[in-house]
């Protein structure tokens, strides 16, 4: 669809363009980290960042968000009542683009969720290259450093400029109407290559195998050593899986307003690694042990969601080593000792 | 620009129900009798589940107790034992509650024609499994002969004791019952001991013989070792899970075994299926 230019003046003024007539969710500095958050001026957005605390899904999937809502009196009447503002999220990295496809996959399959599909359909991606990862990334062993063709536009920094590349209509028709741009020359597009290639380098941890060999790894390691070792240092404190772009898993549950005659139905991120996930009203649990569910999460993240939607659920974002409180989280640490444990 | 779903079809929408009956079955259980308002009806199989609201308090996975093949009714049999199902005990005939569904795959009822049927019941195992013996009875000549084991912890927690006397006076339905204990001062005419003990006296052709068993999860690795014994097939032997399902659909992930979800692809699954995941009870 077209690869363009635009200096970074120009750049900025066409964020602020943006941001006037849109909502704009960007990557703000957030000492001594980064964050997704509302721009409300150019001057907020930070391209040249190695990673934001929470990726960019919550803005797809909230941390919690009404499904329904209901009357009881006079009559009992429910409807679906999500209500939100179509946005632009401008600064997705690759691998959070990955997870994107990902939750695509599993809230627009064979059964749609509505509220997903609402959201999904009415925000804009707008991504850029990580050029300097952060030290707890592996997404170059997970072969997630250069976008799935799902972004509307995508940035590659140049230096002065930025490198635009157009990935829809929607991308299109944005770029008209905000951005400056000239035709991108063949040394450019050369140049992004080598920068993309020199990012390779950066990486401080890697997956000693491909990704692919992960399932079977996990299938033959089930009964390692490593999961009670690993398993019973778990707080079970779930911020593994608050961080992660692919978790999906949610708790439903109603409110009630304080006159008893209204409320909502809504769901809130819930996490596998909780000790109350897997229970239920008559207080059986089926994975009561800090080993078991640290075992279900790097099975989901290595097998599960590849066997069952085509993608597998691990990025190599590298958010949970940093967020693990007990250092357990790590998926490279799992596969890595695992693939040699069953080698 | 803001957007809202108000106007679009949601899967967690519910459909609105009547309740038009409520039977206590025993101390913890009762029976409820529903009907859609919108007067469609649950179009479900034997098997399958629904997704219960009490608006304002939650929504529970509850398996339909009745036959299709009744009327445009439906039945579930329910154990006051979380919020919701406590607050749905508190429901009178003419209130309304939410139903979304049916959900799961439900007995594989076209491969069990013509088959001998064994039905294992525990417990509250037996609402589920009441959907295909009633299915089972509606269309009798489809199927072989049919036996049931009812295993109870107390003769005072036996479900259905009206419809099971019934059971018994037919000459087609074999029918065994079993409490784990029972009180001196109470009468009882089955056997006394846990459910297993009712096997050798199982009079069945194993090759022609499907076992549907449902149950608490203590129940079933016992329960298919039994069955294994006498000669059924692994995959002739169909069981039933419980998980905490909230969706219903395979997005929520409460109710996953290794890569299952027993929403989807259960809740029920033949042992040979099952036998062959590391993480459930059998």
């Amino acid at each position: 669809m077209g690869i363009f230019i635009s200096s970074k003046i120009d750049f900025r003024s066409s964020v602020q363009k943006m941001i006037q007539y849109n909502v704009v969710y960007g990557v703000k500095r957030k000492t001594p980290s980064f964050a997704f958050a509302k721009l409300f001026g150019s001057e907020e957005l930070c391209l040249d960042y190695d990673i934001t605390v929470l990726p960019p899904n919550r803005y797809l999937l909230p941390p919690s968000e009404s499904l329904l809502r209901f009357n009881l009196i006079p009559e009992v009447s429910v409807r679906s009542s999500a209500e939100f503002q179509a946005s632009i999220i401008l600064g997705i990295h690759p691998y959070d683009l990955h997870a994107i496809r990902l939750l695509d996959a599993v809230f627009t399959g064979s059964l749609v969720d509505l509220n997903y599909q609402a959201r999904r359909s009415a925000t804009a991606i707008i991504g850029v290259d990580c050029l300097n990862p952060w030290p707890y990334s592996f997404a170059a062993s997970m072969g997630t450093t250069l976008p799935p063709r799902i972004f509307d536009l995508w940035l590659t920094d140049l230096g002065d400029e930025y490198l635009i590349e157009i990935g829809s209509s929607k991308g299109e028709s944005l770029l008209k109407r905000y951005f400056m741009t000239r035709d991108a020359s063949e040394a450019q597009l050369r140049q992004r290559d080598k920068l993309r290639q020199e990012s390779l380098t950066k990486y401080q941890l890697s997956l000693a195998m491909s990704p692919q060999e992960i399932p079977e790894i996990l299938d033959k390691g089930w009964n390692s050593p490593m999961w009670e070792e690993l398993g019973q240092k778990c707080f079970a404190c779930g911020s593994c899986t608050m961080v992660c772009p692919t978790c999906v898993c949610f708790d439903v549950r109603d409110k009630i307003g304080l006159n008893l005659r209204e409320g909502e139905r809504y769901r809130s991120w819930d996490s596998c690694m909780f000790d109350a996930f897997d229970k239920m009203a008559s207080g059986e649990n089926f994975r009561p042990t800090g080993t078991d569910r640290l075992r279900h999460r790097l099975h989901r993240k290595g097998k599960y969601m590849l066997e069952r939607w085509g993608e597998l659920g691990c990025v190599g974002c590298g958010r949970c080593v940093h967020a693990c409180l007990v250092d357990i989280a790590s998926p490279v640490y799992a596969y890595n000792r695992l693939a040699k444990e069953v080698k | 620009m803001a957007v809202s779903t108000e106007s679009m079809k949601s899967l967690y929408l519910p459909k609105l129900a009547e309740v038009l009956k409520v039977e206590p079955l025993s101390e913890k259980e009762k029976l409820f009798q529903l009907r859609m308002k919108d007067g469609s009806r649950l179009s479900h199989k034997p098997g399958q589940f629904v997704e219960v609201s009490v608006l304002g308090v939650g929504e529970a996975p509850i398996s339909v107790s009745s036959s299709p093949t009744r009327d445009g009714s439906f039945e579930l049999g329910i154990r006051a034992v979380g919020n919701v199902t406590r607050a749905l005990h508190r429901l009178q005939p003419g209130d309304t509650l939410g139903i979304r569904g049916p959900f799961g795959n439900g007995f594989p009822v076209s491969e069990l024609l013509g088959q001998d049927l064994l039905f294992v019941a525990g417990g509250i195992g037996l609402c589920p499994l009441r959907s295909m013996v009633q299915y089972a009875i509606d269309k009798r000549g489809q199927f072989g002969k049919i036996t049931l084991l009812y295993g109870c912890r107390q003769p005072a927690e036996q479900l259905f004791q009206g419809e099971i006397a019934e059971w018994r006076r037919r000459q087609d339905i074999e029918i065994m019952e079993s409490v784990d204990r029972c009180p001196l001062d109470v009468s009882w005419g089955g056997s006394v001991g846990v459910i297993t003990t009712l096997f050798p006296r199982v009079d069945i052709e194993p090759n022609n013989t499907t076992a549907l068993v449902v149950g608490p999860p203590v129940m079933y690795r016992y329960v298919v070792a039994e069955c294994l014994k006498k000669g059924i097939a692994k995959d002739q032997i169909l069981l039933s899970l419980e998980r905490r399902m909230k969706c219903g659909m395979g997005f929520c992930g409460h109710c996953q075994i290794n890569n299952v979800y027993v929403c989807l692809d259960g809740p029920v699954f033949n042992y040979e299926e099952l036998s062959k995941l590391k993480e459930t009870e059998v």
